[in-house]
C-alpha cells in the first residue's frame, strides 16, 4: 500500500495479526480473527477498535457556542458540560457535509468528532463559515488517537484500569483528564455498535500501550480487537447510519430518517430553509429496511425495483450476523416505503424478492 | 496455506480434481482466507454447460460477493448442496467441500493449469 496514512498504532494491528487494507486512505485492519467472531464478541462481551483516522477539531472562545449551533442541524442549546450530542452538518441545500458528535466541555469550548474521510472538507466547511464568530478553529485530528470498547462488558474492563467511577459517566457524556492505567484520556460513553461501551481519545505516543492494558484487562471477560469489518455489521444492524451509505451531499437527514437529529424550530442553522421546504413539501424518497425473502445479500448500490421499475437503491445490506438474515437499508421512493410492502432488488441483474421492515433491525443495548 | 498434491490449480485459486471424465471443482484454501467469513454461495443449476473462463457462481463473504470461474469447458452433472445450505464449510475444509461437478472432455485443458507446486510459488508471488 502506497501513500497510505498510518495510525499510531500500525505496529499493533501487524502485532495482534490484523489484515490491514486501505480505509479512505488509512492503513486499518478489516478484521483480525475474523468479521462474524468479532462481531458477535461486541454483542455479547467487549472489542476493541482503532478508530484513530477520525477527525477531531475543537472551537474554543466567546462564541463557539453560536458557532456550532449555527453549523449543527441539532439544537446544542440544552447540553451541559460535558455532555455529548450526535448532529449533522449540512449544505443550504440540505445536503450531509458530514455526521458529527459534538462534546461540550463548556460554553466557550466545543469539541467535534467526525469522520475520517470528511476531515478536510468539514474543517473548510467550519472556517468558511466563521464569519464573525469570535472563535478559534483547531484541526488535532493528527495529533489524536481514538480507539472504541465496546460491547457489554466494557465497562467492567474498563474500570479495572481507572480509579474514576465509571457509573459517573453516563450515556452520552464525557469525562476528561480521565487516568487509564496512568494515561491521561477525554473518554466519553458512546460508540458506533448499537452496545454499551466507550470511546477513549488519547495522544498519540500513549495509544499503544493503552491498546495492549485494554486488551490485557479483558482477557477474562472474553474481549478481542476488532476490524472495520464488523464495526460496519455492528453499525448497520443497529441502524446508525454511515456518510456514503445513508446520508450524503445528496441525501437529506430527512430522507435518512434522521429528522430526530434535526431541530427545525431553531432560530437558525445551515441549510435550513431547504430543510423546512423538504418537510413542507413531504418527502419523495425514505430509507426503509427490507428483508430478502429470495436468496440472495443486498450490498450497497444494488438497485431497487417495483415491477420492473427503478425506485431506489440500497444504502447498506449484509448477512446479518446477529439477525442471521439477509437484510439492507434502501433509500426509495416513499409510495412504496409502508412496512410489508414487496420490492425488488436486483442481484446480478436478477430481480429477488424482499420484503420491507421496521428498520430497527437490533434494539439496542445501551446503558442509560 | 494448505495445498493438495493430486489437484489442478488456477490463478483464481480454484482447483480442479480429475475422477476419470469427471472434474470436481472447488475453491482454495489461500481463497477461502483471503474471503474471510463465507455466508452466502450460489451455485449454477445442473446440466448448465459452461465454456472455459464463465462465471459458475458466486461466493460472498460478510464484506463482498466474489464470482467463481470454471477453467474448463463442461457441462455440471451434480452440485454440492452443503455448502449452498452451509457456506461456512468452505472455510472449514476448502478441498473437501467442492463446489460443482462437471463432464468434462479436453483434457489440454486441464493439464495447462498449475500443478500443486506452480500454484503454491503463486501464492506467494501473489503476497508480495
Amino acid at each position: 500500500m502506497e501513500n497510505v496514512k498510518e495510525t499510531a498504532l500500525f505496529a499493533s494491528h501487524e502485532k495482534y495479526g490484523g489484515k490491514v487494507i486501505d480505509f479512505a486512505g488509512w492503513a486499518l485492519p478489516v478484521q483480525y480473527k475474523g468479521i462474524i467472531p468479532e462481531h458477535e464478541a461486541v454483542r455479547t462481551a467487549a472489542g476493541l477498535f482503532d478508530v484513530s483516522h477520525m477527525g477531531e477539531v475543537e472551537v474554543i472562545g466567546e462564541d463557539a457556542f453560536a458557532f456550532v449551533q449555527n453549523l449543527v442541524t441539532n439544537d446544542i442549546s440544552v447540553l451541559e458540560d460535558n455532555q455529548v450530542m450526535y448532529a449533522l452538518m449540512c449544505y443550504e441545500d440540505g445536503g450531509v457535509v458530514d455526521d458529527l458528535l459534538v462534546y461540550k466541555f463548556s460554553k466557550d469550548y466545543f469539541y467535534l468528532v467526525v469522520n475520517a474521510s470528511n476531515v478536510d472538507k468539514d474543517f473548510q466547511c467550519m472556517v468558511s463559515n466563521k464569519g464573525e464568530f469570535n472563535i478559534t478553529l483547531k484541526n488535532i485530528s493528527r495529533e489524536v488517537s481514538e480507539v472504541a470498547l465496546q460491547g457489554p462488558k466494557s465497562q467492567e474492563i474498563l474500570q479495572k484500569l481507572t480509579d474514576t467511577n465509571l457509573d459517573e459517566v453516563k450515556f452520552f457524556y464525557c469525562k476528561r483528564d480521565v487516568l487509564i492505567s496512568g494515561v491521561k484520556c477525554l473518554i466519553s460513553r458512546t460508540g458506533y455498535t448499537g452496545e454499551d461501551g466507550f470511546e477513549i481519545y488519547s495522544d498519540n505516543n500513549n495509544i499503544a500501550s493503552l491498546w495492549d492494558k485494554i486488551l490485557e484487562a479483558g482477557i477474562e471477560e472474553g474481549i478481542m480487537p476488532c476490524g472495520l469489518g464488523c464495526r460496519d455489521t455492528l453499525r448497520f444492524e443497529a441502524t446508525l447510519p454511515l456518510y456514503g451509505n445513508e446520508i450524503s451531499k445528496d441525501i437529506t437527514p430527512l430522507e435518512a430518517g434522521l429528522g430526530f437529529f434535526v431541530k427545525l424550530n431553531k432560530e437558525r442553522f445551515i441549510g435550513k430553509c431547504a430543510l423546512v421546504k423538504q418537510k413542507e413539501e413531504g418527502l419523495k424518497r425514505k430509507l426503509v429496511g427490507f428483508e430478502m425473502k429470495d436468496k440472495g445479500i443486498p450490498r450497497h448500490g444494488y438497485e431497487a425495483a417495483v415491477n420492473g421499475e427503478i425506485i431506489g437503491f440500497v444504502t447498506t445490506g449484509y448477512y446479518s450476523p446477529t439477525l442471521k438474515k439477509n437484510i439492507g437499508l434502501a433509500l426509495i421512493d416513499a409510495e412504496y416505503a409502508e412496512i410489508g410492502n414487496c420490492i425488488h432488488i436486483i442481484v446480478r441483474n436478477k430481480p429477488l424478492k424482499a420484503e420491507v421492515i421496521n428498520k430497527k433491525f437490533y434494539n439496542k443495548n445501551y446503558k442509560k | 496455506m494448505k495445498v493438495l498434491k493430486s489437484l489442478f490449480y488456477t490463478r483464481e485459486h480454484e482447483w480442479v480434481k480429475l475422477e476419470e471424465d469427471k472434474a470436481y471443482i472447488g475453491v482454495t484454501d489461500y481463497a477461502q482466507k483471503a474471503l474471510g467469513d463465507i455466508v452466502f454461495i450460489e451455485l449454477p443449476e445442473v446440466d448448465t454447460e459452461f465454456a472455459a473462463g464463465d462465471g459458475f457462481g458466486v461466493i460472498e463473504s460478510v464484506k463482498a460477493a466474489s464470482d467463481i470461474y470454471i477453467p474448463i469447458d463442461g457441462k455440471v452433472i451434480e452440485i454440492n448442496e452443503a455448502i449452498v445450505d452451509e457456506p461456512g464449510l468452505v472455510n472449514e475444509n476448502a478441498y473437501e467441500n467442492w463446489m460443482i461437478c462437471v463432464e468434462y472432455s479436453d483434457k489440454a485443458q486441464v493439464e495447462a493449469l498449475m500443478s500443486a507446486e506452480e500454484y503454491k510459488e503463486f501464492c506467494i508471488s501473489e503476497e508480495e
